[in-house]
């Protein structure tokens, strides 16, 4: 694609922005800033990641992956600040699903161990644990607020902590598991995934890029269902103290 | 309060806080075996947080609570909250069946209720067999608070806390609810606490009362008390609260 071409895409940020300014939406600025912010971020990414790719450096490799935690965990925990040592449980929890789905793409010989596949995949494997874990803790939260005399009524009847707690940690892992299991259902159907279309455009073979979508599908459900459960099972035991009490958020 | 009966519970010098708040301040006193004590209060006297306190759904922050002699501190707390009950008004169930409800206690321990026993359960409360297999969604308020206390007494509690369990109840719920009480008492020489805002109720079916204001306990004594009492303060509530 050309510069000229490229420019001609902010056709497609003219029409939102005309479409604000007539009906006076007030989202003009926003859109400014959004469309600066992400020619100025992918641009960045682009040249680092050439500079990475070049370099064949696995220390360079390790520290795209460790900022790409460090800027998700800082995101995700803003959404669990009553849960104590939160930033620490979704820091642990996405290293854990980064360790576990590329020891299984690269120790099974899946894809080779090169920046070129690690830093992608890694990126949408963070990224989906990220939206994860705030989709799980915004539940989480909710569910044991709302079901506060639930949770008393078992640990009056001599319940653990886990079992009191148990029903609001199951709904919330389904919870937050659904919009994952749901895409994948409608895929083909409704939306074509962006990586699969990105390679596609990009001249491959489509059968080849729906085997990698399908590699990805399925390595973002086990991302989901991961994050979620071993989110949830390093979260609750902070709601409780040792005398097997509910912690007033 | 009494001494001719030993204490079940104990509150020696008790301060509870939420943040800044005070809640509760230096609660003294006990509550005797086998007895059924009353709490009476207006609204916001911390009565439902001592209630709490005695079965370490909370802990104090300065003081004492002693259960059968033993500081509350070296009971494990699974242990003693199956020896104190609660019954709450709001009566929380799960959601399944009267007989699910009524099995969540032995559940929670791995085992499972006999069929039998959760029938004999529902008579002792005054409930139909036939109740068992209904969903508790589909029950009174009357039945859910019956069924409430059934779920409570499978752990054979010997202290039984009940936070106005009768309040949202017609009258003729309620009167069973209090013979049912009585019963639990008398059969089993359990001991109860019970959190009433029914002075009436107070007279009739406690042994002994607490009038409590403001976080503190301010007479103790036997129910009768509320007929006569010594404290101004109690004099003008028990007024008010008549009238």
């Amino acid at each position: 694609m050309s510069y000229w071409t490229l420019s001609l895409t902010l056709i497609f940020v003219l029409i939102p922005l005309l479409l604000s300014k007539t009906l006076n939406l007030g989202l003009g600025r926003d859109m400014t800033v959004a469309t600066l912010r992400s020619i100025v971020q992918l641009l960045a990414v682009g040249y680092v990641l050439k500079f990475v790719f070049d370099s064949e450096s696995l220390l360079y490799i390790f520290l795209m992956v460790a900022l790409m935690i460090v800027a998700a965990t800082h995101n995700a925990q803003k959404k669990g600040a009553a849960i104590q040592g939160i930033i620490w449980k979704i820091a642990v929890t996405l290293i854990f699903v980064e360790v576990l789905t590329q020891g299984i793409l690269i120790g099974f010989n899946i894809t080779p161990a090169t920046a070129q596949y690690i830093i992608p995949i890694s990126g949408m494997v963070i990224g989906n644990s990220m939206v994860l874990s705030i989709l799980f803790l915004n539940r989480f939260t909710a569910e044991v607020e709302d079901h506060q005399d639930q949770t008393e009524l078992i640990l009056s009847l001599g319940g653990t902590p886990k079992q009191a707690i148990h029903r609001q940690l199951i709904n919330s892992i389904k919870a937050s598991m659904i919009p994952t299991i749901e895409s994948q259902k409608t895929v083909g159907l409704v939306q074509l995934p962006g990586m699969m279309s990105g390679q596609i455009i990009a001249g491959a073979d489509p059968i080849q890029a729906v085997q990698f979508q399908l590699l990805i599908m399925f390595l973002l459900l086990t991302t989901a269902s991961v994050t979620s459960v071993f989110l949830g099972y390093l979260s609750y035991p902070t709601l409780f103290n040792k005398r097997m009490q509910l912690l007033k958020g | 309060m009494s001494t001719q009966y030993k204490p079940a519970l104990h509150f020696q010098h008790v301060d509870y806080r939420i943040g800044d708040t005070e809640i509760l301040s230096d609660i003294t006193g006990s509550f005797p075996q086998g007895r059924i004590t009353t709490l009476v209060g207006p609204s916001g006297a911390g009565k439902s947080t001592l209630l709490k306190l005695c079965n370490s759904l909370i802990s104090p922050e300065n003081g004492e609570i002693f259960v059968k002699d033993k500081a509350i501190g070296d009971y494990d707390p699974v242990e003693l909250r199956r020896m104190v009950g609660m019954a709450l008004q709001s009566a929380p169930m799960i959601n399944g069946t009267v007989y699910e409800n009524l099995n969540l206690p032995l559940d929670l321990q791995g085992q499972q209720l006999a069929k039998e026993d959760a029938l004999e359960l529902l008579e002792d409360v005054g409930l139909k067999g036939d109740l068992l297999d209904r969903k508790v969604k589909e029950l009174s308020g009357g039945q859910r608070q019956k069924v409430s206390i059934a779920r409570t007494l499978v752990n054979k509690p010997e202290i039984l806390l009940m936070d106005e369990i009768t309040s949202s109840l017609d009258r003729a719920s309620k009167l069973e609810v209090e013979e049912l009480i009585s019963k639990i008492n008398r059969k089993y020489g359990t001991t109860i606490i019970w959190i009433t805002h029914n002075l009436q109720q107070a007279l009739e079916i406690g042994d002994y009362t607490w009038v409590m204001m403001d976080g503190q306990v301010v007479e103790t004594g036997e129910s009768s008390l509320l007929e006569d009492p010594k404290n101004d303060r109690v004099e003008e509530f028990v007024k008010g609260v008549v009238s």
